[in-house]
């Protein structure tokens, strides 16, 4: 009965966050202040409740529990445990109730740890949450129930789909997940702000240290999901501008932004109103990637709930919340803009720009997804918008952004002088300069590409070397996730520009040239695996290297998988697939990608940053305190 | 009252409305590439005896051809309704993917609800159907159309809900 | 500097970058856009040969050819036929008889394609496959 006790545990939690968004209004309405108390302790309710029903369902998959119809279509007994326990959110029931559980340990955690702000501000915030948490739920009860019995018990589950069992797609949906869930937090003190007319000192730190925690989740999630695609789907890219990848960047794209123009507010207010936009966005890209991926509306290969009845239902809610934001935005948004008090030319000119940046990009990332849409109501008919589209719009708009990043930091807050900027900028852009004409060889896109990347961390070096006796551990942190954006582009260009590709068809004993390199199909034989036969390749090539991709053949259901074969060194990686083969051959893909393993490097050092300047806040905050 | 704040709403109801635009118009679930269509040619040869499983064998009477195999844990799940629905109508095997002695020994131990059964040991009628998984049924017209795919296992509901009402409105 | 010529300045920045953006856009919505054709639609089409398109249908059942590391196959949609070629790996969940999307562009030679997409089950049937032999009632409900 552990599953009727989540399901109940589901209700409540509904219940509570109910009383969580009213109380407060209540109190205000009635007069009685003791109202308002219940706010925290039913967002602290609501917290554990989600996290019972949760833990059920988990329990559900553990024993695999039939019974429960999400069970039976998602897991079987022949699943690793721990496949069992990530398939708990691997279907669409599943990951809205880890979603929602989140959401409401996020409201958890507000009400326990902004205990220092106003207590009208953090009540506000707290209704909002419920607010939010309301819809949810009551999204998950009306229309997505998880905890659905099947009478009789079937004997056996249906779940046991060969493709999504790996270890990087059983973290990365949660890792993500706290990312986008994360920005939540951020809308409710954004709306909260409106609400009440007041942005208070306190305000901007918090919203500050809730962006980067959900920032930091987003970068690593993004980062898995990445490495995952390269080492699975077998094409040598890492990233597919697929609908859902782009519902996850454009929420990461908001947080950057948001992120830099909170920096603003906090040191010398201004622009009040453009970061309170930019976390209402934040959260709506959240929501719009749930909408997307959860109705089906666009043709994904992640898409795995084509139901309308479901995204009316998610329009609904997205339209109430996010809609409802964005008019209390437009009614009360003037109120908050206090007067910008710094000059075009300074660091806070060049960080408000490159806000801007960021969200002309996601918009145009936006349009780029939701196209394919508008040209189907519109009647121009089935279009797709790929790479080809992203890269001619998305790059040329990131260029001058990390151009700003170089310098950016270098100048002056407030008010800075183009005389003075002369040298510093003069060292970057020679720095960047010549590493561009070092890399000309390849082409313009590595040149500029590169050069980027050095100007980045040749601007990024002139400050810590500058603010070396007075570093804190915000502008520490700051430096390492600037240094990742350097390394990352790095990666980029390498595994893009500088990269190789070379297929053919050999007979065993063949060889292909890759780069220059020699490699030869050695052997190709079948290997019985604990549920699948694979075909295994040697493929040796210079310096003793050998790698050995496969192919699986699983047999219930029947489905073949790849399994690429992927040499890193620091210098880049060799990647093998192979097509059909037998005992006397195969065909067989390979890639060189240059520098690529920068790429997952550099995701640590953004995550990394985003600790360091996290940590650094709290001890602060205590000293101003006082 | 600042007009540019407008603006951001006003940029989101209209996408609202596109998307609402296309949610307006919802898809019927999309049906098996091979409904409504004649069988695709197949010769099985049979478990038991001589002769061929092939589309002719099930001609002129409506029919349930029903793909299982003995290392399927669902077909075992499956396996007693096809006894009850076997009073109904034709109810043909598919051993796929299996070695014949270990479906004989399997359909000695449960019973053979099966007028007869082919062995499909290479899975090119599998390929052929599209099958995905086992089990998968499909009820077959006595002009041998397809007119309705199971994938997964026939429950009572199933064949109460979805077979059942096929059948008749065929006869 | 005034308040007002600052503001004006921050403004203008802002509209300058939407306006680039505007005009990236639209440059790459001419040349970067993948329309989605069956064969039928691609065959009526004078202005798609030499373009970036996507085709969408079925694997005609018994035309999958190898050539070396070229695979052959014909795409079709119930009313036309479109012979692909395509170097590389096929997707795990390539089939004769199934779904295909194949990314590329129509030669003289037939469809030379750059990706191949698949989908199995009719479950995972990609929409625009789906669409495309519906309108050509290729594709019919039950009942």
């Amino acid at each position: 009965m552990i599953a009727e006790a989540g399901h109940f545990a589901l209700i409540l939690a509904a219940v509570l966050a109910l009383v969580q968004a009213a109380a407060p209004g209540l109190a205000h309405l009635f007069r009685r202040p003791g109202i308002a108390g219940l706010t925290g302790f039913a967002a602290a309710g609501q917290a554990v409740a989600m996290a019972c029903a949760m833990a059920a369902l988990i329990h559900a998959f553990a024993v695999s529990d039939f019974s429960v119809r999400v069970v039976f279509e998602n897991s079987h007994t022949a699943k690793p445990m721990l496949y069992k326990v990530a398939a708990a959110w691997g279907h669409h029931e599943g990951s809205l109730l880890l979603w929602a559980a989140l959401l409401s340990a996020f409201g958890g955690v507000t009400a326990l740890w902004n205990q220092g702000l106003p207590g009208g501000m953090r009540l506000r915030v707290l209704a909002v949450q419920g607010l939010v948490s309301c819809g949810v739920l009551a999204f998950l009860e009306l229309t997505s129930n998880p905890f659905d019995r099947l009478s009789p018990a079937p004997f056996e589950g249906r779940g046991l789909n060969p493709l999504l069992q790996d270890p990087g797609l059983a973290v990365h949906p949660p890792l993500l997940y706290v990312g986008t869930v994360g920005v939540s937090v951020a809308f409710a003190f954004a709306v909260a702000a409106l609400w009440s007319g007041r942005i208070g000192p306190g305000w901007a730190r918090a919203v500050r240290a809730w962006t980067l925690i959900a920032w930091i989740f987003l970068t690593a999630g993004i980062a898995l999901g990445s490495a995952w695609a390269y080492a699975e789907l077998g094409w040598g890219g890492w990233w597919f501008w697929d609908p859902v990848e782009n519902s996850a960047l454009m929420p990461w794209l908001t947080a950057t932004a948001l992120l830099h123009a909170v920096r603003g507010v906090e040191r010398r207010g201004g622009a009040e109103g453009w970061v309170v936009l930019l976390a209402i966005l934040g959260f709506g890209f959240s929501l719009l990637g749930m909408f997307l991926v959860r109705s089906g509306v666009l043709t994904s290969v992640h898409a795995f709930a084509a139901d309308p009845l479901r995204g009316v239902f998610i329009l609904a809610l997205f339209g109430l919340i996010e809609g409802g934001a964005l008019a209390l935005f437009a009614v009360r948004g003037h109120r908050l803009s206090g007067r910008i008090a710094f000059a075009p030319f300074s660091r806070d000119g060049a960080l408000l720009l490159n806000t801007v940046l960021l969200i002309v990009a996601t918009g145009v990332v936006l349009f780029g997804t939701v196209y394919p849409l508008l040209a189907e109501v519109l009647g121009i008919g089935r279009i797709s918008v790929g790479a080809p589209f992203f890269d001619a719009t998305v790059l040329p708009l990131l260029s001058p952004l990390i151009a700003l990043m170089a310098i950016g930091p270098l100048m002056r807050p407030g008010r800075d002088s183009p005389r003075r900027l002369l040298r510093p900028a003069g060292i970057v852009g020679g720095v960047g300069l010549l590493a561009a004409a070092a890399s000309a060889a390849w082409g313009g896109w590595a040149a500029a590409g590169f050069g980027l990347a050095a100007a980045v961390a040749a601007g990024t070096v002139l400050l810590l070397w500058r603010s070396r006796r007075s570093l804190t551990r915000r502008g520490l942190g700051m430096a390492v996730a600037h240094l990742g954006v350097a390394v990352a582009i790095a990666g980029m260009t390498g595994g893009s520009q500088l990269a190789d590709e070379a297929i053919a068809r050999l007979p065993v004993g063949g060889s292909l040239v890759l780069g220059g390199r020699s490699f030869t199909l050695a052997e190709v034989r079948a290997v019985p695996g604990p549920n699948y036969i694979a075909t295994r390749a040697r493929v040796t090539g210079p310096g003793g290297l050998a790698l050995t991709p496969e192919t699986r053949r699983y047999e219930n259901p029947p489905q073949t998988t790849t399994e690429a074969a992927i040499a890193s060194t620091p210098l880049g990686d060799t990647y093998a697939v192979i097509g059909e083969g037998g005992p006397d051959g195969a065909v067989l893909r390979m890639f060189s990608k240059p520098l690529l393993p920068w790429l997952w490097a550099s995701s640590v050092l953004m995550c990394m940053g985003g600790g360091i300047a996290l940590f650094a806040r709290l001890p602060r905050l205590r000293r101003r305190e006082r | 009252m600042n007009r540019n704040a407008w603006m951001p709403l006003f940029v989101f109801v209209i996408l609202l409305g596109i998307a609402g635009a296309r949610l307006g118009q919802p898809e019927p679930p999309l049906p098996s590439a091979l409904e409504g269509k004649p069988l695709p040619a197949f010769s099985l040869p049979l478990l038991a005896g001589e002769g061929r499983l092939t589309p002719d064998t099930l001609k002129g009477r409506p029919a349930i051809l029903n793909v299982f195999g003995s290392w399927c844990a669902a077909c075992v799940a499956e396996h007693p309704i096809w006894a009850e629905v076997g009073k109904r109508v034709d109810v043909y095997g598919v051993a796929w993917l299996d070695e014949p002695a270990k479906t004989r020994a399997w359909l000695a131990e449960r019973g053979n609800p099966y007028k007869a059964v082919g062995v499909d040991k290479d899975s090119r009628f599998a390929l052929d159907m599209g099958v995905a998984g086992a089990p998968e049924s499909y009820l077959i017209s006595p002009e041998g159309r397809i007119v309705a795919k199971v994938p997964g296992p026939v429950t009572e509901t199933v064949w109460k809900e979805t077979l059942l009402p096929a059948l008749e409105a065929m006869k | 500097m005034t308040r007002r010529k600052q503001r004006l300045i921050l403004i203008g920045g802002g509209l300058a970058v939407l306006a680039v953006a505007v005009a990236l856009v639209l440059s790459a919505l001419g040349e970067a856009l993948t329309f989605f054709y069956g064969p039928a639609d691609l065959l009526s089409r004078a202005d798609a040969a030499g373009r970036r398109v996507r085709l969408g249908g079925l694997v005609e059942p018994g035309s999958l050819m190898r050539d070396g590391a070229t695979a052959r196959f014909v795409v079709t949609d119930g009313k036309a036929e479109m012979p692909v070629s395509f170097t590389g790996v096929l997707p795990d969940l390539f089939r004769e008889g199934q779904g295909v999307v194949a990314e590329g562009r129509l030669t003289p030679a037939g469809f030379v394609a750059e990706t191949v997409l698949a989908k199995h089950d009719e479950k995972y049937m990609p929409r625009e496959v789906a669409e495309v032999l519906k309108k050509n009632g290729e594709w019919r409900t039950a009942q």
